[in-house]
């Protein structure tokens, strides 16, 4: 196990530069990608590394938001709800000013701009809730899971809410283009990656949010505005639910009761892989979009071999996220160079 | 609400003097019971129902429908209770959310002397309903690989994406797989994609990565072939004839048939309108001179482009 003292170590020494902990999710996601192309070669084609990205897109863009919130000590299980009801209210609003817009880039973009509006709104209350209203983020957010879950199924009348066709065909390029080779939606999980990595590890903010994680009361001695921050947290992961939602719509341009369920707890896990730490105060972008990565990857191996059984791939799919996690978790180390 | 209405001009202008004597009899009190609808087939049977209520309410004044509907087992247990206590139904139609926790409080209703109508999930004890109404999962999965044999020749290559691992699933399965059986046509491969759009495209883009050569698709479920329909246009394998053949009866898809789509040229019928199917069936009960027991097995209907008008319908949101 980890202890706490070696976790914010702040100089950590050079020997252990090799140490699992960090390498533990670049290894497993290079040893499933050897299994994939053992299994099949189609696996390192084109086609499939390029559909493997794109789908990775939605939990990794929604993980790196839950990396805030989690390094923070909170938890966010609203996230597929959210996404679902975001969907929903886009479709409706788009479909709706056809009549007035038409059905150009301006509706697609007012339905964008929509989307960031209820994802920041969204995530503004999950946080204003657990910070000033004092309830665990537990309950909060499986409170508003439900209600976001039971929104869209009454908004679609429970059955699926459709986009109009012919503003699909002027959203679509935003899921199946390309720039450089490498469709948009990758583009868009590349730039909430990076912008998420600088926020976390580069600014006072990200200091703050692994302060709070750590030791709340602590940081709270310490001048920092822990309501403030950890409701910055809540809106930012809020703000990635609508990028995901953003990029979600063009592929089926519909939603029903059925979007984003289990999104939540696949974000969750994606950040755990990566080597965050789930009760706060230390956390790892990059970690967290090679955990979404080795969630994508599990299930895409899965479908391109019929050696297990269909039934087994909830099994397979749990033996390989516990194992990824044990192999940086335990003190696997490469010498044993260090006294305990 | 109409009914009210209509008694109500009856009083004042005594024109229309039938209604009278209709609302003074004892009237047939029919409980209807089924789960919430939390996706799209669900909220397509409980629009049947509703429409099925207004026309048999209109039909026969004195006939009372009340429709209830149950977010989960133990929520519908006591509905049927309170359909016994409050409402002292004459008949119960009911979709069980289960079919092992629903059996002893359905055998109850029966106790209290209503008849019964059994839709689409049987009990786990024979002999309690007087009627079972259901659509037929395995003659869904022999129609849809009579079509494929009748389309493909010797040699083709299909794949098939299942619905959420059940006995439903497993019965259309097997069903498809025995009648395909020696028709030389080749079953690549079959996955899970759980009757839902976004699994149907992946584990159809991963089919497409995996198989150079597929002919056709068996998605079973409408909503999964939306998902397949994606996956093949995104990678440009649309065309040379491939086809896709889903099930259920979504007016999206019965549309596409009707407008002559080449990709999704049939359906197979699974239809959630069953319920009112039972319905009708249950009023018939009180009203045909025929006897009406037994079972009502509902024919996997092959949709084609002839026939496909008579199961659209446009207002309703499957």
């Amino acid at each position: 196990m980890i202890s706490a003292p070696e976790r914010h170590a702040r100089k950590p020494s050079r020997r252990y530069a090799l140490d699992l902990k960090t390498l533990g999710p670049a290894l497993a996601l290079l040893l499933l990608c050897v299994i994939g192309f053992l299994l099949n070669p189609a696996f390192v084609s084109e086609g499939n590394l390029t559909n493997l990205l794109t789908r990775s897109a939605f939990i990794g863009i929604i993980a790196v938001g839950a990396t805030f919130v989690i390094t923070a000590g909170g938890i966010d299980l609203s996230v597929g709800s959210m996404a679902a009801a975001i969907s929903g209210v886009m479709i409706i609003v788009m479909n709706n000013v056809v009549e007035t817009i038409g059905t150009g880039v301006a509706t697609v973009l007012l339905g964008c701009g929509l989307a960031i509006v209820l994802g920041i709104g969204a995530g503004w209350i999950n946080g204003a809730l657990t910070t000033k209203g004092k309830i665990e983020a537990f309950i909060v957010t499986l409170g508003t899971m439900g209600i976001y879950r039971s929104l869209v199924t009454y908004f679609a009348d429970g059955g699926t809410l459709a986009l109009n066709f012919d503003i699909r065909g002027t959203y679509r390029p935003v899921y199946y283009d390309s720039f450089l080779g490498l469709p948009f939606p990758v583009w868009v999980f590349i730039g909430v990656a990076i912008c998420g990595w600088l926020l976390l590890s580069r600014t006072a903010f990200g200091r703050y949010c692994t302060a709070i994680g750590s030791n709340e009361s602590v940081a709270r001695y310490s001048a920092i505005n822990v309501d403030a921050v950890k409701t910055l947290t809540y809106v930012i992961q809020g703000l990635c639910v609508s990028f995901a939602t953003i990029i979600y719509v063009p592929r089926l341009g519909s939603a029903s009761a059925s979007t984003g369920v289990l999104w939540e707890l696949e974000a969750i896990a994606a950040v755990i892989i990566g080597g965050t730490v789930l009760k706060g105060g230390y956390g790892r972008i990059g970690g967290t979009i090679l955990g979404a990565l080795i969630l994508t990857t599990i299930g895409n191996i899965l479908n391109f071999t019929d050696m297990i059984s269909n039934y087994l791939n909830g099994t397979m799919q749990g033996l390989i996220i516990i194992v990824a996690v044990l192999l940086q978790r335990s003190d696997w180390r490469l010498g044993k160079s260090r006294k305990t | 609400m109409l009914m009210r209405k209509v008694v109500g001009l009856a009083a004042i202008a005594s024109v229309l003097a039938f209604a009278a004597p209709a609302t003074a009899q004892e009237k047939i009190k029919i409980g209807v019971s089924y789960p919430t609808p939390t996706h799209a087939w669900a909220a397509g049977m409980n629009w049947h129902a509703e429409v099925a209520e207004k026309r048999l309410e209109a039909l026969y004044p004195d006939v009372d429908l009340i429709l209830v509907n149950s977010p989960d087992p133990s929520a519908q247990a006591s509905a049927l209770e309170d359909l016994v206590a409050v409402h002292q139904i004459d008949a119960l139609v009911v979709l069980p959310f289960e079919s092992e926790p629903l059996t002893d409080p359905v055998l109850n209703v029966k106790k209290s002397g209503a008849w019964i109508t059994v839709v689409d999930r049987g009990l786990s004890q024979p002999g309690i309903e007087d009627l079972y109404v259901a659509g037929n999962n395995p003659e869904l999965g022999r129609v849809s690989a009579k079509y494929m044999k009748g389309r493909l020749k010797d040699g083709d290559n299909i794949v098939i994406l299942r619905g959420i691992p059940t006995v439903i699933d497993n019965e259309r399965f097997d069903a498809f797989m025995e009648e395909i059986k020696g028709s030389g046509i080749n079953v690549l491969d079959h996955k899970h994609a759980n009757w839902n759009r976004d699994d149907g495209f992946q584990v159809m883009q991963d089919f497409l990565s995996r198989f150079p050569d597929i002919d056709a698709v068996w998605a079973q479920d409408d909503d999964i072939a939306i998902g397949v329909v994606a996956a093949l246009k995104q990678a440009g394998r649309d065309g040379n004839g491939m086809f896709v053949v889903g099930g259920a009866g979504m007016k999206q898809i019965i549309k596409g048939i009707m407008d002559g789509d080449d990709l999704i040229p049939i359906d197979v019928l699974y239809p959630p309108s069953m319920i009112a199917t039972a319905m009708d069936a249950t009023v018939a009960h009180f009203k045909s001179n025929g006897p009406i027991a037994g079972r009502y097995i509902l024919g996997a209907t092959l949709i084609t482009p002839e026939n496909a008008e008579s199961y659209y319908f446009a207002e309703s949101p499957f």
